[in-house]
């Protein structure tokens, strides 16, 4: 192969709000204490993975009117949490999921670059958007983002807040004692933004962050979606999971990202995955079997098909067949707070019908197996080179893993998959670099001319 | 005579230290501001004093001599990181001080700052507190989603002014009222992790603070399950009558700026007065501000204090009286004003490190010597240095 061997970029995730997260193990952890998440984040540092990462809700789940029970509920605000893992490690990346819709630029990136300075150039952040009036209930403003403006807002705040962040030039601080000059001129920090947006203008108060603007996350599989992220992320989560389409995707934003000017290699991509690891393939696939069944229970999974009918299922047995009613798309949302599915409802119920009718599966058994994403199932071995041929065919840059186990069930993959990666010159064996940047091979922003105001 | 209990002593640190020209001093490190190493160390020397806690400044806005926006200054310390995030950096480095960031409350939202103050209540394991702070004007053009008036100073105390005042100390009332509920959205007890019935929670006992006001509604419950103090710390500093209501009705700690023992004494008098017409039984902190110059010979405070003055321009002034003086003195001052019924007080100290090693190594010896202050820490939480009682949740069946 003349192709240059490409660095596994990993991430680790504290699993949460989600069926995906076993909490009735015995082994499992407090999901607030912030000794899980300096345990996950040092266990993922021990790995030289690039970085950590936190995801974010700002409302409790509902089901049909009354909040969830039967999952995780709880986490902790994301930024805190980063800012403190920045004092238990020293190179791990730090990135958080912060919502677009329920921040204002000002605010957001000063937090941003905070953390940056605070972390010496770990930070990054997910930029989301959410829209519909459920979340807005927290909030000041309500639920006024519609959904056709959510790349608008999405755009807008991160051009905002890269302003924000050019606004103090890298040499503005001189702190000369004899001439008595603090910064170097009275300009620092100007800024202006008319736009549909925000409509501000004035002084930036946190000088120049160590990467200059912290990396940038984004999602998106629609067309404007991934035109939105090629063109303005560092990194982007991607969805596909099976190589043809997952190369297909790669392809696809890197010829975006080019059409828009950018260099080649300029935007990272990768999945979020999870791994079961046995001695032997034959004790992996039975420990995945088993570790379904814990999070997929009868209930859980009348919920999850519930995402997608739009009805009440408790009524339908778990072990029986699927509900034999269509899917009622146009009712009042049955779960809310829930990221949905993007495809037909009418659509995915026939799919899933032919499905379960072909492998006689029961709605548990379909449920287990529409919503299970564990991609990385078999020894150590396997694992190490599954996740290396994805990776090196261009399936993505690397991956977000997570597991069922908070907070030690990286453990077990840092101690096994991890060795074998870095045999494989895959995946570093020290950090070279001290930024998330570094680690990402990103390359550090042009930092403004010193005259600019 | 021997005093009836220890005071309490709390640090607010911000930049360099109080006074402009600080940063110009030998030993300031102005360079490493904006570095997480200079908060660790200040932090630490203020733990090494047993201080009860620290508070750090913050607005979302640049330092300004002005209060009505930019003053073009050059010469003095410009930037600052977010407080709420310094403290988050420094807990998992310190065991046993108070962490009290500044956090605005006039373009912020409830919801973040409650769940921000909630978790670094969890990061630091029971230390967490927050000074609510209205902002600014200048502060109004950076989020563009208000139209508030612009008050000059000298606005203040006309009727319109005042009135203008009035609304914004409610709004902030509104502010902590909910911050507090969102704390108390989950009951202690709401995680069960019944495996028999699949349920991690026991809903029953997360609830909706349902907030209806006239700035704004929020829902609740908290995405954060309620923080180890329960209620973490909320103070406030109040110059007058308006914010003296607000901290006696909203705050644990309010922060006053007498100018003498009698000062001292009616201001406390006038917060007791408000406490008590707002129907609040629980014990609720006064104390006093200080801006503090320190040396073992008074002279060489008041000579240092003169040669910053000069290096800034103009006589270094401040809402709270600046003292400058020995510590021993300072100790005779803070013994007088707490006999005058202030239960601990805030010292802003005029350079850094220069005046918070002369609070820790000098002044919390001299208050050792006379009773006046602990020899060790005697408890795992903020609220409980205060000796204020971990509360009962709003929403618990009694």
């Amino acid at each position: 192969m003349s192709k240059p061997r490409k660095q596994i970029i990993l991430g680790a995730y504290l699993g949460g709000v989600n069926h995906h997260t076993v909490w009735s193990d015995p082994a499992a952890g407090s999901q607030i204490a912030f000794s899980s998440f300096q345990h996950l984040a040092r266990t993922a540092e021990r790995g030289r993975f690039d970085f950590f990462f936190l995801a974010e809700g700002l409302i409790l789940r509902e089901r049909l009117g009354l909040i969830f029970d039967q999952d995780i509920v709880g986490r902790p605000d994301t930024l805190p949490v980063l800012a403190a893992l920045a004092a238990v490690t020293e190179h791990l990346g730090l990135i958080g999921t912060i919502n677009a819709t329920f921040n204002e630029p000002y605010e957001l990136a000063r937090q941003l670059a905070s953390l940056d300075h605070l972390s010496g150039g770990r930070a990054g952040w997910n930029v989301v958007t959410s829209f519909g009036a459920f979340t807005g209930q927290n909030f000041r403003r309500g639920g006024f983002l519609h959904r056709d403006d959510r790349y608008v807002r999405a755009g807008e705040f991160l051009a905002t807040a890269r302003k924000l962040w050019d606004s103090w030039p890298a040499d503005a601080v001189v702190a000369d004692r004899s001439s008595g000059r603090f910064v170097r001129d009275d300009s620092v920090g100007a800024f202006s933004q008319h736009g549909e947006q925000f409509d501000i203008s004035g002084r930036f108060n946190v000088p120049r962050s160590p990467q200059g603007r912290p990396v940038v996350l984004q999602a998106g599989v629609s067309p404007q979606g991934r035109d939105f992220a090629a063109g303005s992320a560092d990194a982007i989560f991607s969805p596909y999971r099976h190589l043809p389409e997952a190369r297909e995707f790669y392809q696809d934003i890197q010829a975006r990202a080019l059409r828009q000017g950018r260099p080649a290699g300029s935007v990272r991509l990768l999945p979020s995955a999870s791994f079961v690891l046995g001695d032997t393939e034959a004790e992996a696939v039975e420990r995945h079997r088993e570790i379904t069944r814990t999070q997929v229970s009868g209930r859980t999974a009348q919920i999850l098909l519930e995402t997608v009918w739009n009805r009440d299922l408790s009524g339908y047995d778990p072990d029986g067949p699927l509900p034999d009613v269509d899917p009622d798309p146009d009712a009042p949302l049955v779960i809310q707070g829930r990221a949905r599915l993007a495809q037909d409802p009418h659509e995915t119920v026939a799919n899933w019908r032919a499905l379960a009718e072909a492998n006689n599966y029961s709605l548990r058994e379909l449920a287990i197996h529409v919503f299970s994403r564990t991609e990385f199932i078999g020894t150590p071995a396997q694992v190490a080179e599954r996740i290396d041929s994805f990776v090196q065919n261009d399936g993505s840059d690397g991956f977000i893993l997570g597991s069922h186990l908070t907070p030690t069930g990286l453990d077990e993959f840092v101690d096994k998959v991890v060795p074998l990666l870095q045999e494989r010159g895959s995946l570093r064996a020290e950090y070279t670099g001290t930024t998330l940047r570094d680690n990402l091979g990103l390359p550090t922003p042009n930092t403004p001319a010193s005259a600019a105001a | 005579m021997p005093a009836l209990f220890p005071l309490h002593l709390a640090v607010a640190l911000d930049g360099t230290g109080w006074h402009p020209a600080a940063w110009r001093e030998p030993r300031a490190r102005p360079l490493e501001l904006f570095t997480p190493r200079y908060w660790v160390d200040l932090v630490a020397e203020a733990q090494r004093g047993l201080l009860d806690f620290v508070t750090i400044e913050d607005a979302l806005g640049v330092q300004s001599s002005r209060y009505d926006g930019p003053d073009g200054r050059t010469d003095q310390v410009r930037g600052r990181l977010d407080a709420l995030l310094i403290a988050s950096r420094v807990a998992p480095l310190t065991a046993h001080i108070g962490l009290v960031p500044t956090a605005t409350v006039t373009h912020t939202e409830p919801f973040h700052v409650s769940k921000a103050v909630a978790t670094l209540d969890y990061v630091s394991t029971g230390r967490a507190g927050w000074r609510a702070q209205l902002s600014r004007p200048s502060e109004n053009s950076h989020f563009g989603r208000r139209d508030i008036p612009r008050l000059r100073l000298e606005d203040y105390a006309t009727p319109e002014g005042q009135a203008l005042v009035a609304e914004h100390f409610e709004e902030a009332g509104d502010f902590v009222e909910v911050v507090r509920r969102l704390w108390d959205s989950w009951e202690d007890d709401a995680e069960i992790r019944d495996a028999a019935t699949g349920r991690f929670i026991d809903r029953e006992k997360l609830h909706y603070i349902d907030f209806k006001g006239r700035w704004f509604s929020v829902r609740g419950p908290s995405i954060v399950p309620r923080p180890p103090q329960g209620q973490p710390l909320v103070t406030a500093l109040a110059h007058s009558t308006l914010p003296y209501r607000f901290g006696a009705r909203s705050a644990d700690v309010v922060y006053v700026t007498p100018r003498d023992t009698y000062d001292a004494r009616a201001i406390v008098e006038e917060i007791r007065a408000e406490q008590h017409s707002a129907g609040r039984t629980e014990n609720v902190h006064v104390f006093g501000d200080l801006v503090v110059f320190l040396d073992t010979a008074a002279t060489a405070a008041n000579d240092r204090r003169r040669r910053l003055d000069e290096l800034a321009g103009s006589e270094y002034g401040s809402d709270a009286l600046v003292f400058t003086g020995t510590p021993a003195e300072l100790a005779d001052l803070l013994r007088d004003w707490q006999r005058a019924g202030l239960s601990g007080f805030r010292l802003r100290p005029g350079a850094i490190p220069h005046d918070l090693e002369a609070i820790t190594r000098a002044l919390v010896p001299e208050l050792q010597q006379r009773g006046l202050f602990r020899t060790a820490y005697e408890a795992d939480t903020l609220r409980g240095l205060l000796g204020l009682p971990r509360p009962a949740n709003r929403y618990a069946a009694a």
